[in-house]
């Protein structure tokens, strides 16, 4: 208890665009008025053809609603500041990058070579240092993952430079 | 009679016999492993549910659902980390008293208790879910747009958290249902040119995103974390002078249980806080309480799992999930055609009460599981993370890439799994995300179906009686979290 309290009175001597709350708050509402303004892109249907609402209508109501709702939980959090969260560790940012390697190599050159890598890049930076079970998830589990959905599922993965090799 | 046949049939086939064992065994491991737990191992063996015809793979899920909420308890009591979030209350009771050498009592009082929750659960089901549909055949389109409003104030009132960020996230949910083509004019809203999202972001890329790789990224921040295990000699069966110490503490929280279940809230979580806060309002040694009292691991245990059958009755009554773990059978149920809600339970009652059936033999299964396998489920935490999370991703992404063979839905999953860290991260529960992507072609399909009834005149919505009540009781709900605090600051 007295640990968060530290944690909550260390949040309120930082500027207020330093703050969690403040942070948050304004990316919800940044990115729920850019998409509020492409609402007004939608098409319009023609009255004849328009029965209760125009389709831009909802999601306008929705985005107005969840902007006043960030404005309330701002405004509650100037009196009820949030506590701090810790730093982020190497190893979530490692886990983060992991993923965007992912994205690239699957794009760019293979599907099942994106999973093998993130595997055991994910595995060894997570402090796994032995070979066999680096090998274990990062190539022998994703073959049999790979054989499952692709014999069992009738599953056809992208092709890439070890899929075609596979279906050769 | 009939009925009751009907519920025995999947003991007279081997195929789902061979699901409920399997779904059962499965659900126990997840169950057991902290951060994964029966809504995201739901969500990970959603996309293999296609291979099987509809009754298969609700009866795989829905016995997932009941064995993944019993299992979190081996890990509450022997590790102290609740293996599911409705665990949680277990730990306070079950490690301590596993502390004290009876790792086995507290395991045999859990097992029994979750049994006794999880059949009594089911009894509700029942008796429950066909009065509810029989019910909803008053409903026309105001009324499922109030009931739909219902649910989600429900969830951000009762729902673990703030209630704003609740009712945020379940806004947000809603906002992602109307990516892709309108319904009623087919324009494109919010795809941005890319044509892949003028179908709409699937189910199965958001849940799987939202749980398992928001968790991958949690545990990413754990890695350093230590166990202190505790090691488990035997289970034992509670003792005569337990039964009578816990029997009205089952009971009672069964009801509670069954109950919070049925509302469409955060389920076995909430229901096991209060099963536990009630078992120790009613008993006559209220200090034991958190220093290992057999009553809080019976209390909190029976309670999630009544849950469990309390939440399947909104779920097949009238289509709108009751906790975290049906809104992905909700989403089994429509990838695989079958639409829940009143006509379900007049044209399929096979399929229906072979559900009852299997979630009743389910019960029965993690019984003995639990029983006699606990020891080697316990031995399964100490799998290490290093190994397990790339080997869910392997799982993860193959089977979101394996129901559209879209390697955009992989993206999509990524995409959601670091927004899910966030939002968790700051205190907004994914769960409402889930049930305001379920709700939201209803809330949204049944607000523009009745405008066009009553001519877009929206005072209309308050002539309806059943209407009117949902809307009375969603606004008790959205004052329930001000007048709880305000009782908590007196």
């Amino acid at each position: 208890m007295k640990n968060v309290q530290k944690q909550k009175r260390a949040n309120k001597s930082l500027p207020f665009f330093f703050r969690d709350e403040f942070k948050v708050s304004f990316v919800i509402i940044f990115i729920s008025f850019a998409l509020l303004i492409t609402t007004f892109t939608f098409d319009i249907v023609p009255p004849i053809l328009n029965r209760g609402i125009q389709p831009a209508t909802f999601p306008k109501a929705l985005l107005v609603l969840i902007i006043v709702m960030t404005l309330l939980i701002y405004y509650l959090a100037t009196k009820n500041p949030w506590k701090v969260q810790k730093k982020l560790p190497k190893s979530f940012f490692l886990t983060l990058l992991s993923f965007f390697i992912f994205v690239v190599i699957s794009k760019t050159l293979d599907f099942f070579l994106a999973i093998s890598a993130l595997s055991i890049f994910v595995s060894y930076y997570w402090g796994e240092k032995r070979i066999f079970y680096l090998l274990l998830v990062g190539i022998i589990f994703p073959v049999i993952v790979f054989v499952f959905f692709e014999t069992i599922l009738g599953l056809r993965f992208p092709p890439g430079i070890i899929t075609n090799i596979y279906y050769s | 009679m009939d009925n009751l046949l009907l519920m025995m049939a999947p003991l007279f086939s081997s195929k789902l016999l061979l699901v409920l064992f399997f779904g059962t065994l499965f659900g126990l491991i997840l169950g057991v492993l902290p951060g994964l737990g029966p809504t995201t191992g739901g969500a990970l063996i959603l996309p293999f549910t296609m291979t099987l015809d509809p009754l298969s793979a609700i009866v795989l899920l829905t016995s997932i659902y009941c064995a993944g909420t019993y299992g979190g308890a081996i890990t509450a009591v022997l590790i102290n980390t609740p293996g599911t979030p409705a665990a949680a209350a277990t730990c306070l009771d079950g490690y301590p008293l596993a502390q004290k050498g009876e790792a086995g009592r507290a395991l045999g009082m859990a097992t029994v208790s979750s049994t006794v929750g999880g059949i009594f659960s089911v009894i509700i089901l029942v008796f429950f879910a066909p009065i509810l549909a029989q019910l909803a055949y008053e409903f026309g389109q105001p009324e499922y747009f109030a009931l739909a409003i219902f649910g989600l104030t429900m969830l951000a009132s009762i729902g673990e958290g703030s209630p704003i960020k609740n009712l945020i996230a379940g806004a947000f949910g809603i906002l992602i249902s109307t990516v892709g083509k309108d319904f009623m004019t087919s324009i494109d809203r919010f795809t941005f040119g890319i044509n892949e999202l003028t179908e709409g972001i699937g189910f199965i890329p958001v849940v799987v995103g939202l749980f398992a790789m928001s968790e991958m990224l949690t545990q990413s921040t754990l890695i350093n974390q230590v166990f202190n295990r505790i090691a488990l000699k035997a289970i034992k069966l509670p003792s005569k002078d337990d039964y009578k110490k816990t029997w009205k503490t089952i009971l009672r929280s069964s009801g509670i249980g069954s109950f919070i279940g049925v509302l469409p809230a955060e389920g076995g979580t909430v229901a096991s806080l209060i099963g536990y806060s009630e078992a120790k309002r009613f008993s006559k040694n209220p200090e034991e309480f958190g220093k290992g009292s057999i009553e809080g691991i019976a209390g909190a245990e029976a309670a999630n799992n009544a849950a469990t059958g309390g939440a399947m009755v909104p779920t097949l009554a009238l289509g709108i999930p009751g906790s975290a773990t049906t809104a992905v059978i909700l989403t089994g149920l429509i990838i695989h055609g079958v639409r829940p809600g009143p006509d379900l339970f007049r044209e399929q009652p096979d399929f229906l009460y072979g559900i009852f059936g299997a979630m009743l033999i389910a019960n029965v299964l993690f019984f003995i599981f639990g029983f006699f396998g606990a020891k080697i489920f316990a031995r399964i935490t100490l799998v290490p993370n290093k190994i397990l999370w790339p080997m869910i991703f392997a799982v993860s992404v193959c089977g979101t890439y394996s129901l559209n063979q879209s390697i955009i839905d992989v993206w999509i999953m990524l995409f959601f799994g670091v927004l899910g860290f966030f939002m968790r991260r700051y205190g907004f529960s994914v769960v409402p995300v889930i049930i305001g992507l379920i709700l939201g072609e209803l809330v949204e399909g049944t607000l523009r179906q009745s405008l066009v009834i009553f001519d877009g005149n929206w005072l209309m919505f308050f002539t309806r009686p059943i209407a009117l009540t949902f809307f009375i009781l969603s606004l008790i709900a959205l004052a329930f979290p001000l007048i709880r605090a305000k009782k908590i600051k007196k």
